[in-house]
């Protein structure tokens, strides 16, 4: 991407409409978040190796997991990884659809991001629920 | 300092034959990652809260190691692609680009690695 060209003197003019002055299209905020969700779970794929390490290393090593991800805070960002997982693979097929040309024209792609957020809400909610289930039949 | 202008510079070279391939790996590796997605949070939900053993007897299961390797390989091969075009669209200055690409690649070989190897200790 080329740098924009350094501003001289005092009349700084803004040189085109900046981000802030749009109203945010939805297919903007969806491509944000595909992003942001994207390089978050990078991040987490350090939990994913933290658990599988814990697992093999013994119930000591699993203990430790244990309570750092049944503590509050551990809980928020399994949360929102989840969410991030969710939206990502939701988004991810939005995208594999316009890929193969279908949906691409702007309403289909405003309503297909609208149901995208809908969704991962619901689905993410569905599979916390289901984890909380899954968590009492254990004890 | 040249006058030709970029196009001439380029022209007869032919192209580099790899222009669509992170494109399609990218996609390849999006559907790979759809079904194991699918599987890995319904193999999670089920062990949350479970004791140590019963995890261990879950990913114990050679279709279940290989499934978590499974995922593993392909979702750290997708994050590869999807990191490297974040780091070039937003870092300018070559140098730290280039670093930050060394590092994304060193932290996910170290990641795969240590993934792996602990489903190999969790099976033997």
């Amino acid at each position: 991407m080329p740098e924009a060209p350094a501003r001289r003197g005092a009349a700084a003019r803004p040189l085109s409409p900046h981000l802030q002055i749009y109203r945010w299209p939805i297919t903007m905020g969806t491509s944000i978040l595909h992003r942001i969700t994207g390089v978050g779970l990078s991040g987490g794929t350090l939990l994913l190796a933290w658990w599988l390490h814990a697992v093999s290393d013994g119930p000591e090593a699993y203990a430790v997991f244990e309570s750092v991800a049944g503590h509050w805070f551990g809980q928020l960002v399994l949360f929102g990884f989840t969410l991030a997982l969710v939206y990502h693979a939701l988004n991810g097929v939005r995208h594999l659809f316009w890929d193969a040309g279908v949906g691409f024209d702007m309403k289909s792609a405003n309503r297909s991001g609208l149901i995208v957020y809908g969704v991962t809400l619901l689905t993410t909610l569905v599979i916390w629920i289901s984890a909380y289930q899954s968590m009492g039949t254990w004890q | 300092m040249t006058i030709r202008t970029p196009l001439g510079r380029v022209r007869g070279h032919g192209s580099a034959k790899s222009g669509t391939m992170h494109f399609w790996h990218q996609r390849l590796s999006a559907l790979v990652l759809l079904p194991l997605t699918l599987w890995f949070v319904w193999a999670i939900v089920g062990h949350v809260g479970a004791p140590h053993a019963d995890v261990l007897i879950f990913l114990a299961n050679p279709l279940n190691a290989i499934g978590i390797a499974m995922f593993v390989i392909a979702g750290l091969f997708h994050m590869l692609l999807g990191v490297k075009v974040v780091i070039e669209d937003y870092i300018h200055n070559e140098g730290t680009k280039v670093a930050l690409l060394v590092l994304v690649h060193f932290a996910v070989l170290a990641i795969a690695v240590t993934c792996l190897v602990s489903v190999l200790r969790i099976i033997v």
